[in-house]
């Protein structure tokens, strides 16, 4: 029903994997995706299904094997990297390298797509890291070092990076790999914010399904043969969440709305 | 960072004193006593006592000391920026095996002049046929670690290759070394020691033309050398070239190593221990101001050296390695032991 210059995110017969010399090793196909601003996803799928290849495709860090991707109704192929850094951020599991910089150092980095050729920031860029610290609550850590923090702390931090960039959209690979619960639910929530106050595109590759469940305004769901992409309640209507893990440990319970264990109950 | 120019101002003001207080300490230190009033004198083309001092302060020790600042500054920011490409607080132009890369060049040229002829032999002993044989020794080696880091990320295993590199230039130094002649042979060996003062006029001439276009490369890769500081992943997603910037690096660093090498010999552990204390004194790594704060130290530190190699009878002059060996070593070893907190 939306029309086509509402999709902040759209591909067209996506294909995605790697290609070495010998072969060409798919890993999803026909992905058909038509993302609207504003909401808050969660990719799920097992580990090793493919989820990091497909945000690592959609952030053009790899090329896509076919098909095509508009961000904001531009071909991503046509985009060079200082506009596609305006329009979309990341916010990546790797460790950062060692090195000295302060919280408030490494937020400013966000600016550097904006920033001259020496990297100076204007009153502008003050503005928006000014505005990132806000959004994630995080003033109060300014002056410390990067790696003085907490992992729930820089989680945060490395956030407010990616809001000082200033995207629409924000693509978050397994942020809450290393949280307990409740820094996790405080990531996904703070997410959840973003995405309904300040209208920001939010992907998140998790494997807190649970939350997921109850936190996404659309799932993107991966199995190894198929890609299902629809709001939560859409897909738990059409049981597309059973197909999420084939074991027989774990099911999916259609009442409460969660997985639990198979004998549970 | 938000008045970074500001905040850092006082103790840039007092690093410029200090280089300024060295600078003249180590102009007035040598095996001939000269009085300050007269070197100054000498330097403003005014009467001097002897003609000697005049000739001593203008054609040996002010080269001397301009030789050194250049020197220090140039390994010391080849250091950082190997540093922060790397993302290895241990790089350094000395211990990656640039500084042999540069050697290699070197020998080839002197030792290899007989395998080439007499045609080149001319240019083997020019200052510029040093200058850009030594730069090339230095990019090919840098350009060999950078394609090994790529594929080995582990901090150690870089050094080791840096190591290995260091070694196989060696072993191609010697074996060229024993088909050379006498004459070639001790040419090598004294340009190997190290040293900041057999430079003529003309020589610092071309020292300081390279030292200069490799620091305005350098300063054009401090935007991207700083958002490298969160790795290649998020540099790339702020749209930063990052092919470009290791190019750029790569290219300025075997300039600034390989001319430096070329004109004072391979000189240790300045490039890996200067932007160390300078982080230490400055507590940031913004490049904005690492760059010339590193620069200005580099410097210092250089001339400190120099001094203490003139120092203890004033008739002889220590090989400055020694002096700069004696002040690094001790500074990787406390890197080391000190290890979490290792930054760059």
């Amino acid at each position: 029903m939306s029309l086509k210059d509402q999709h902040i995110i759209k591909t067209s017969n996506l294909s995605i994997g790697y290609t070495s010399k010998k072969n060409v090793n798919t890993i999803a196909a026909n992905l058909n995706i038509e993302l609207d601003k504003g909401k808050l996803v969660c990719l799920l799928g097992k580990n090793g299904i493919g989820k990091s290849t497909l945000l690592r495709t959609l952030t053009k860090v790899q090329p896509a094997l076919s098909g095509e991707i508009f961000i904001n109704n531009t071909n991503l192929k046509t985009l060079n990297s200082v506009d596609l850094a305006k329009s979309l951020s990341l916010v990546l599991t790797e460790h950062l390298p060692e090195s000295n910089l302060s919280v408030y150092e490494l937020v400013a980095l966000g600016r550097q797509p904006y920033t001259n050729w020496v990297g100076n920031l204007s009153d502008t860029d003050l503005k928006f890291i000014d505005t990132a610290f806000e959004q994630t609550n995080t003033k109060h850590l300014i002056n410390a070092k990067y790696y003085e923090l907490s992992d729930g702390q820089l989680q945060k931090v490395l956030i407010a990076r990616a809001l000082a960039q200033n995207t629409d959209i924000i693509i978050l690979d397994e942020p809450t790999a290393h949280l307990d619960i409740h820094h996790t639910i405080e990531t996904l929530a703070l997410l959840k914010k973003l995405a309904k106050d300040f209208h920001k595109t939010i992907i998140v590759s998790t494997h807190e399904v649970n939350l997921a469940l109850q936190l996404a305004d659309i799932l993107w769901l991966m199995t190894p043969s198929n890609f299902m992409a629809d709001s939560t309640e859409n897909l738990i209507e059409n049981n597309c969440l059973e197909q999420l893990f084939d074991s027989d440990l774990i099911r999916f319970n259609k009442t409460l709305k969660q997985f639990t264990l198979s004998n549970s109950d | 960072m938000v008045n970074s120019t500001k905040s850092y101002r006082n103790t840039f003001i007092i690093l410029l004193g200090a280089l300024l207080l060295i600078f003249i300490v180590n102009i007035s230190l040598g095996s001939v006593y000269i009085p300050l009033k007269q070197l100054f004198l000498a330097f403003i083309d005014g009467e001097v006592e002897k003609e000697s001092w005049k000739s001593i302060a203008l054609n040996y020790r002010l080269p001397k000391a301009i030789t050194a600042i250049i020197v220090g500054s140039g390994l010391s920011i080849s250091g950082l920026l190997m540093q922060t490409l790397f993302r290895n607080p241990l790089a350094g132009p000395y211990v990656l095996g640039i500084s042999s890369g540069a050697s290699l060049g070197v020998a080839i040229l002197i030792l290899g002049a007989s395998f080439f002829g007499a045609t080149t032999a001319g240019f083997a002993f020019s200052s510029w046929g040093h200058a850009i044989a030594a730069s090339l020794g230095a990019f090919l080696v840098l350009s060999a670690v950078m394609l090994a880091a790529i594929k080995v990320r582990n901090t150690m295993s870089i050094l080791i290759i840096g190591l290995m590199f260091g070694s196989l230039t060696a072993s191609v130094i010697s074996v060229l070394a024993y088909f050379s002649s006498a004459n070639q042979l001790q040419q090598y060996l004294f340009w190997s020691f190290g040293s900041l003062g057999n430079l003529s006029w003309n020589e610092i001439l071309v020292l300081l033309i390279i030292f200069l276009i490799g620091m305005t490369c350098v300063i054009f890769i401090i935007k991207p050398l700083n958002s490298l500081l969160l790795g290649e992943n998020y540099a790339k997603s702020m749209g930063v070239n990052v092919k470009r910037t290791r190019n750029l690096t790569l290219i300025s660093t075997s300039l600034l190593t390989g001319v430096i090498t070329a004109f004072s010999g391979p000189i240790a552990f300045i490039g890996l221990a200067v932007p160390h204390l300078t982080k230490l004194l400055f507590s940031t790594s913004n490049h904005k101001i690492l760059v010339p704060a590193v620069a200005i130290s580099g410097a210092i530190i250089m001339l400190i050296c120099d001094s203490i190699a003139q120092l203890p009878t004033s008739e002889y002059t220590l090989p400055i390695n020694a002096i700069t060996s004696l002040f690094g070593a001790p500074i990787i070893i406390w890197l080391l032991v000190r290890k979490r907190k290792i930054t760059y």
